[in-house]
């Protein structure tokens, strides 16, 4: 596990959020917290590095962008895990996927351009794999926004 | 949203540059000023096109390990009503209404993440007291295969 000072810590809880759009928003965060612009750049890149961060960037809102969204579960053979999960990785649309030991025990999340491409990727995956994936298009979003207390 | 902002977003999607000015090889290619680079992402940020503009944490590697899907069966009549409720626990990342299909009763997601196991069950426990919603079941990841978030 990676440790993290106070300093990490609330670079973290900062830039989750409240990020600077800024031409040069390292130096903003610097300013932000009492550290240099050169530490803040320094610290981002161990915190990089080291698995922390994965990437500073723009949260797409799918719908926003003109496009859908669905939720698949699907139950998988423990020993066939691995390979039906390379199959729906292949997909650039497949944003999230997970294993959950339960029943259905592979998560993955699609998020594409419209309906019709959802459904040719899951007839795709059905004829590749011989499995039956559950879809769960959203009915009605009530919250979305990912934010960790690091402590 | 027009070509511009798309290409700016196809630029930035999958991280900017730790360096000085990360948007000045962007701007150049795109033959505009850094500062229209962050205006339009602003624009697009109030627009809701981008739901924020910052950092996705890799929250494993710095710990929070228990990361449960809890799945709720709530009467079709109370889902407005009581993911409502769900959403306003602090504890909960997303929160979604989807459909029952044969097999799988369960109609409203909400996520939970933190430390311990423990914490994720003393919170879905809070927010079954507070819905009155028994019928749930923690759904635990144990390994991620992907996690790129949504891309154009």
């Amino acid at each position: 596990m990676i440790f993290l000072d106070d300093t990490d810590k609330k670079i973290l809880n900062t830039i989750q959020f409240g990020f600077p759009l800024e031409t040069e928003p390292y130096e903003k965060l610097g300013e932000e917290l009492g550290i240099s612009e050169d530490e803040v750049i320094e610290r981002l890149e161990r915190l990089h590095d080291e698995g922390a961060v994965r990437k500073i960037g723009p949260i797409i809102n799918r719908r926003g962008v003109g496009g859908t969204s669905t939720l698949v579960a699907v139950s998988v053979p423990e020993e066939k895990v691995d390979e039906v999960a390379g199959y729906i990785n292949e997909y650039h649309e497949v944003s999230h996927n997970y294993h959950r030991p339960e029943k259905f025990n592979v998560w993955f999340t699609i998020s594409a351009a419209n309906r019709e491409r959802i459904d040719t990727i899951l007839e795709e995956l059905r004829e590749k794999t011989g499995l039956e994936f559950i879809d769960l298009p959203t009915k009605k979003l009530f919250k979305i926004g990912v934010r960790f207390n690091i402590k | 949203m027009d070509d511009m902002d798309e290409k700016i977003i196809k630029m930035t999607q999958n991280g900017i540059l730790l360096k000085r000015s990360p948007f000045a090889d962007i701007a150049s290619e795109l033959g505009i000023s850094e500062q229209e680079i962050v205006d339009r992402l602003k624009k697009m940020q109030e627009e809701e096109v981008i739901r924020r503009f910052g950092a996705s944490i890799g929250h494993r590697d710095i710990g929070i390990v228990a990361n449960a899907m809890c799945v709720w069966n709530v009467p079709d009549e109370s889902t407005e009503e009581i993911g409502t409720i769900m959403a306003g626990f602090s504890e909960v990342t997303h929160c979604y209404e989807r459909p029952r299909v044969p097999g799988w009763d369960y109609n409203l997601f909400a996520m939970v993440h933190s430390y311990t196991k423990e914490d994720c069950e003393k919170i879905a426990a809070k927010i079954s007291e507070a819905t009155g919603i028994k019928d749930y079941k923690l759904l635990y990841s144990d390994r991620e295969f992907k996690k790129t978030g949504v891309r154009l």
